[in-house]
């Protein structure tokens, strides 16, 4: 008796999954322009938020990265994008940005704390800053166009890179490589006696996390036609991410996932709008979460599902 | 060619002045309070903005904001120490923890200071002119404004110094500095000399920010570039050091007038190489132990 409805509730969860990823496969199909271009938005930030938490939730480590991914990613574009088939182009964004996060996680990953977190804010900046001077001192101009890509076919590359990053994830975070990771999160020095290769491990998920915003870089600047180093390394696309992970809670896979839709939208809707008052409450959200919320979203809704007494004899 | 590089080089400790009096702050922030506060910048925005308001509208001299960009920054900073930081200090687990959530508490402090500067004086760029007119030195020109904003700068790290090393609330900071666990049990009321320093280093940069109001234009969105300056030169000189702040300061100063002579898009480009250079080869600074 008991069993069954025990299996009913774990066939629900997938259940539920499977209808919505059916339901986004065909969006083009019935949604209107715009709802698809909202959703695309809005995955953009998830695939951003989510390859965030794969490295910094688990290991601690915060990281202002992700502007430098995101903006090489569009810059492969950029520059390739004439060249190149779109995939190709894709593949190049989420490839070099790989091999960017591993030569600087490899230097960097032994700074502790706030010290590496400072780090990646000066590397954005100091990508930025190069980029910009070299385009001005050799091309002669600032920015630069990206070929244009009708809006269904990013809505589907977003798609399949969001699909395979929440499996990447799910699947870290079941593996004895989450567990690792999470062991490093709550001592580096034990980890490490007990066998994990920290340094190798934190570099290669560092880098991991980097494929991901590389290639959304990628297909996101045939969306915005025209680039230049301030839009590209724009650090509103590293502090994003960490708000919306933090307010989501990085305990669940679905914390950073929550977070993300929760903030896209409100973009939306007050950004045009009142994007002052929009960034204000931005500010004040954070500060509650961090002091009354240090789990998010998440913690809250845990907290809510414990104590409802059907629940209890689930969780283990 | 003599004169060049005497050129160069007051130009760079004309600007290593404002920098170290921007990294002072910070430096007091993070080397006793522990908060890397990444709202400083937006403290030298009110205090330059401010000062702005004063001489525009009230058409009098910008030096007499001192008497309000200090004591209004201090308070505002010593009440966001007393209320955010002294309560995230006691739900913290550990130091590190704290460093963390400070840090990313300060970065909400950011949004929140900088939009409702957008909110009061929009983001249009301001500027005026006071004491504008050219000074001889070995044979090149400089603003006047450059050269009081550098005096000024000095005599406050040396006032701060000073401070630090004879009076005994400075002993209570030292203290606090090293080991805040014992500090409090020799009984300095550590909560306050944290928020005093959290207070003394927002001060700071808002007479900074009253300072570069006389030399560049100011506005809303100015301060993040200022609070990545401060770190660069902090990490530097060494985390809670005064002298170090001045060496950084003027060191970073004269580099970036160096580069600026050689080729001017680059000098930030090396601030943050020096920067991360230095991270990586020696993370506890010049002055650092």
């Amino acid at each position: 008796m008991n069993w069954s409805k025990l299996e009913l509730r774990k066939a629900r969860t997938p259940g539920v999954l499977l209808i919505f990823l059916i339901l986004l496969a065909t969006l083009t199909l019935y949604a209107s322009p715009y709802t698809v271009i909202f959703v695309t938005s809005i995955f953009m930030y998830i695939i951003l938020t989510v390859s965030w938490v794969i490295f910094s939730g688990p290991t601690g480590y915060i990281s202002f990265a992700p502007a430098a991914f995101f903006g090489v990613g569009i810059y492969t574009s950029a520059i390739l994008g004439t060249e190149l088939p779109l995939p190709i182009v894709i593949l190049t964004g989420g490839v070099i940005s790989f091999i960017l996060a591993l030569f600087v996680g490899a230097l960097t990953l032994r700074l502790k704390g706030v010290y590496f977190t400072i780090f990646t804010l000066g590397l954005v900046e100091l990508s930025k800053h190069l980029l910009l001077w070299y385009e001005i001192k050799f091309t002669g101009t600032r920015g630069r166009f990206v070929v244009l890509v009708d809006n269904t076919t990013i809505y589907y590359i977003l798609f399949i890179i969001l699909v395979l990053l929440l499996l990447t994830s799910y699947l870290i975070r079941r593996s004895k490589y989450g567990l690792a990771l999470r062991s490093i999160g709550e001592s580096e020095e034990a980890s490490a006696h007990t066998g994990v290769n920290v340094n190798l491990l934190k570099t290669f998920t560092f880098a991991l996390s980097a494929v991901f915003m590389g290639a959304t870089g990628a297909i996101m600047a045939t969306r915005w036609t025209y680039v230049d180093p301030y839009i590209a390394f724009n650090l509103q696309y590293s502090f994003m991410p960490v708000l919306m992970s933090i307010f989501g809670g990085m305990g669940q896979l679905y914390g950073p996932v929550l977070g993300a839709v929760i903030f896209t939208m409100l973009e939306e809707k007050l950004i045009t709008e009142f994007p002052y008052y929009y960034m204000l409450t931005i500010g004040l959200i954070l500060l509650i979460v961090i002091i009354y919320l240090p789990d998010g979203l998440v913690g809250l809704i845990q907290k809510w599902q414990n104590r409802s007494p059907e629940k209890q004899h689930v969780t283990p | 060619m003599l004169v060049t590089i005497l050129d160069i080089v007051i130009a760079g400790l004309l600007l290593g002045g404002l920098y170290a009096l921007i990294a002072m702050g910070l430096s007091l922030q993070y080397g006793v309070a522990r908060v890397l506060n990444i709202s400083h910048g937006e403290f030298i925005m009110l205090g330059g903005l401010t000062t702005w308001t004063i001489t525009k509208s009230l058409g009098i001299n910008p030096f007499v904001s001192l008497v309000i960009c200090g004591p209004v920054a201090f308070i505002l900073g010593y009440i966001i120490h007393q209320t955010l930081f002294k309560r995230l200090y006691s739900i913290s687990a550990s130091p590190s923890v704290f460093e963390s959530s400070s840090m990313l508490a300060s970065f909400g402090l950011m949004f929140i200071i900088q939009n409702i500067a957008l909110l009061a004086w929009g983001p249009e760029i301001r500027g005026y002119s006071y004491l504008a007119f050219p000074v001889h030195i070995a044979g090149t020109l400089f603003g006047a404004n450059r050269l009081v904003t550098t005096g000024f700068a000095i005599v406050i790290g040396v006032g701060f110094y000073l401070f630090l090393a004879r009076t005994r609330t400075g002993k209570a900071v030292r203290a606090a500095a090293q080991d805040p666990t014992t500090a409090g049990l020799m009984g300095v009321n550590i909560n306050r000399v944290l928020a005093l320093c959290f207070g003394l280093g927002a001060a700071m940069a808002g007479i900074a920010g009253m300072l570069i109001s006389m030399c560049y234009p100011v506005h809303a969105v100015m301060g993040m570039p200022y609070t990545i300056i401060a770190i660069v030169v902090v990490a530097l000189g060494g985390m809670g050091s005064i002298p170090g702040s001045f060496i950084g300061g003027f060191a970073l100063g004269l580099i970036g007038s160096i580069v600026t002579h050689f080729e001017p898009g680059l000098a930030l480009v090396a601030y943050y190489l020096i920067f991360i250079l230095l991270l990586l080869l020696k993370p506890t600074g010049i002055m650092g132990k």
